[in-house]
């Protein structure tokens, strides 16, 4: 019962980061798989959102950190709306100049802006701490749940092991609900805006961006419009990250982890295809998962295992867009008049 | 006085790194005018090519190929055998990612090709990182005077003049090839309108394979020389540089390979005197910076044609 109660308290902790990851690939599929907006900087935007909330709703700095700004103490829901918006504005600002241009244009400034972002995390120490990063970022409601839950163990010690065990881990509880709740809102809205005419303007941009401009749509209007919108989605995944971690550095938003990884969740699951971009991050985040079993019996050292790994999923990649390019779930047709 | 007088050795600076950005440029740019896509592995054939060259090498000194050094150089005759053969190993190794996967992907169109380039990128990085390990590995630890030029007020080493002229040589060549010959004269044709270059019996395919030679070629060239400037060579190398090749490659003017050569010095010394003014870890910004204020005045780069 024990081993079953670790093995549940695994899976908990691998929905939440699947589904944090879930969030990450809607605002991609917003840009990529709805518009045909190439953004390579996923990382970028994600540790941007992630440093936004954690300075919004974190502690003032302590003694020993880095850092000489920042920790206001907000509840979380204004980190993460701060998140968003913070990440939106930049996603303006590289936006403009870029849109316009053949996507590959947009493409080569997204890895600007992420190893921009990476950069000014790691140097600007008042603000971040440099590359010890943001320690200590309050989760959302804890000191009520964890203490609680404590105060129930301490008030029953008879418990069996397993129940024990079990119910020490309730923030996670509440936490995976918590990152579903918003994975699962987001869905919904994001779903409406497909549907609407919105969404038939910018799958028609994806399609033909000529046309549809001959059509009179201001198609750099509506690539903008997606554009911010998926990075302010992205800014949430940062913001929903930070708050389960509650620890963030540089090194946490590495382009395989923060960027790659997202790309390979989308495109196997479905670009284009809401549903298809939350069935892909919690199928390529097991297979990851997986993997990281698979290579504890080979002969390989810990740094050799993870380059390993890492082939594969690029292997993986290679693989859907020589033989199934449209995804586990290809996108659907579907009207976009309101029922 | 003391930071105009520092200018003319970061401008020196500036020349190593930017012929080396340059040799990688004209690759990109050439991937992106006859293949179509922008191939973000660039980088990493960079990297693949130094460490084949440390590997080849390593083969050689342990056949009992003599160290002597040329002359001032940190490196003999090993060093330059196993640094030729590097380029030709990697130009097999791209042509052969390219029959495998590229080849296959053309007609899914330049996204998709560019997307699969992200996977070769990463995939190759891991790799070397598998079969090296992430820490640094040397060419050599000889510690090279650097040669005072009292005129200029400037100190450059031996081998950074050898890079200087490697680039040299290489674009002087790379442009008699696209110049006088008929497969330059193709790749034009076909960089200007792949399926007009068709129809009139260009082989396509074999204008593809030299793409990648050249392009290729000077990638490992590329990488082996930030091999010898930097001392050592790492897994990152070439994908650490990549921001600075595009954006050499976009200021000068993307799918044209004398813009690559122009923007890639820009680049360089930009990169080189901006460490009079701000800290040496934002290099990658101001190269970046740069090439989105291009980007608001004129999309086309320097020398870009007019669309």
């Amino acid at each position: 019962m024990e081993h079953f109660v670790g093995i549940l308290n695994y899976i908990v902790f691998f929905a939440i980061t699947a589904a944090t990851y879930g969030i990450l690939a809607l605002g991609l599929n917003i840009q990529w798989g709805n518009t045909g907006l190439f953004n390579i900087g996923i990382a970028g935007f994600y540790a941007l959102g992630a440093y936004t909330s954690a300075l919004i709703s974190g502690l003032p700095p302590s003694a020993w950190e880095g850092r000489t700004f920042g920790g206001f103490e907000l509840p979380f829901i204004f980190g993460l709306l701060g998140a968003a918006v913070v990440c939106g504005v930049v996603a303006l600002i590289i936006g403009a100049p870029t849109l316009r241009l053949r996507t590959d244009y947009l493409a080569i400034a997204t890895i600007g802006i992420a190893e921009t972002i990476r950069l000014v995390l790691s140097n600007e120490a008042w603000l971040t701490s440099g590359v010890w990063g943001l320690q200590q970022i309050p989760a959302p409601l804890y000191n009520s749940i964890h203490g609680a839950t404590t105060r129930y163990l301490q008030g029953h010690p008879g418990l069996p092991m397993w129940l024990h065990d079990l119910i020490a881990k309730s923030y996670d509880w509440f936490y995976l609900a918590l990152v579903l709740a918003i994975l699962f809102i987001l869905y919904l809205i994001l779903e409406r805006l497909v549907r609407s005419p919105w969404g038939r303007v910018i799958r028609a941009i994806r399609e033909d961006e000529d046309a549809t401009a001959m059509l009179g749509k201001n198609t750099f209007s509506f690539k903008m419009q997606a554009l911010v919108l998926g990075a302010m989605i992205m800014g949430i995944g940062g913001s929903v990250y930070a708050h389960y971690a509650r620890f963030v550095s540089p090194a946490s938003f590495k382009p395989l982890y923060g960027t790659f990884i997202i790309w390979v969740m989308l495109i196997l699951g479905g670009s284009g295809n809401n549903k298809g971009a939350i069935l892909g991050s919690f199928t390529v985040w097991g297979i990851w998962a997986g993997t990281d079993f698979l290579t504890k019996y080979l002969p390989f050292s810990a740094t050799q295992s993870a380059s390993l790994r890492v082939i594969l999923i690029a292997i993986l990649l290679e693989v859907i867009l020589l033989w199934r390019p449209q995804g586990l779930l290809p996108q659907k047709k579907h009207l976009s008049t309101p029922k | 006085m003391t930071i105009l007088a520092r200018i003319p050795q970061l401008l020196v600076y500036g020349i190593i790194s930017g012929s080396i950005i340059s040799l990688g440029g004209i690759g990109v740019s050439l991937t992106y005018s006859i293949l179509g896509f922008s191939n973000f592995a660039h980088g990493d054939f960079m990297a693949l090519g130094a460490y084949i060259a440390l590997g080849l090498f390593t083969l050689l000194t342990g056949l009992g190929i003599p160290n002597t050094t040329f002359g001032p150089l940190s490196f003999g005759f090993g060093f330059t055998v196993a640094f030729i053969l590097a380029i030709g190993l990697t130009v097999i190794a791209v042509i052969l990612i390219d029959r495998l996967l590229f080849r296959r992907l053309r007609r899914a169109g330049p996204i998709i090709l560019m997307m699969s380039s992200i996977g070769v990128s990463l995939a190759l990085r891991n790799i070397l990182q598998f079969s090296w390990g992430p820490q640094p590995h040397y060419y050599n630890q000889l510690i090279q005077p650097a040669i005072l030029i009292p005129a200029l007020n400037i100190r450059i080493k031996p081998d950074e003049v050898f890079i200087i002229v490697v680039a040299i040589v290489l674009v002087v060549l790379v442009h008699a090839f696209m110049r006088y010959t008929k497969m330059g004269k193709a790749m034009r044709a076909m960089a200007d309108n792949a399926t007009l270059a068709q129809v009139t019996g260009i082989n396509t395919d074999r204008v593809i394979i030299w793409t990648w030679v050249i392009g290729a070629g000077l990638a490992a060239t590329a990488g082996i020389l930030a091999g010898i400037e930097n001392k050592f060579i790492t897994p990152e190398l070439g994908w650490q540089m990549l921001l600075s090749i595009f954006a050499g490659v976009v200021l000068g003017g993307i799918g044209n390979p004398y813009g690559a050569i122009l923007g890639g010095m820009v680049i360089g010394i930009s990169e080189e005197v901006s460490t009079v003014f701000i800290s040496t870890g934002y290099k990658p910004v101001v190269a970046f910076v740069i090439m989105i204020l291009m980007l608001l005045v004129k999309p086309t780069g320097l020398l870009g044609r007019k669309n």
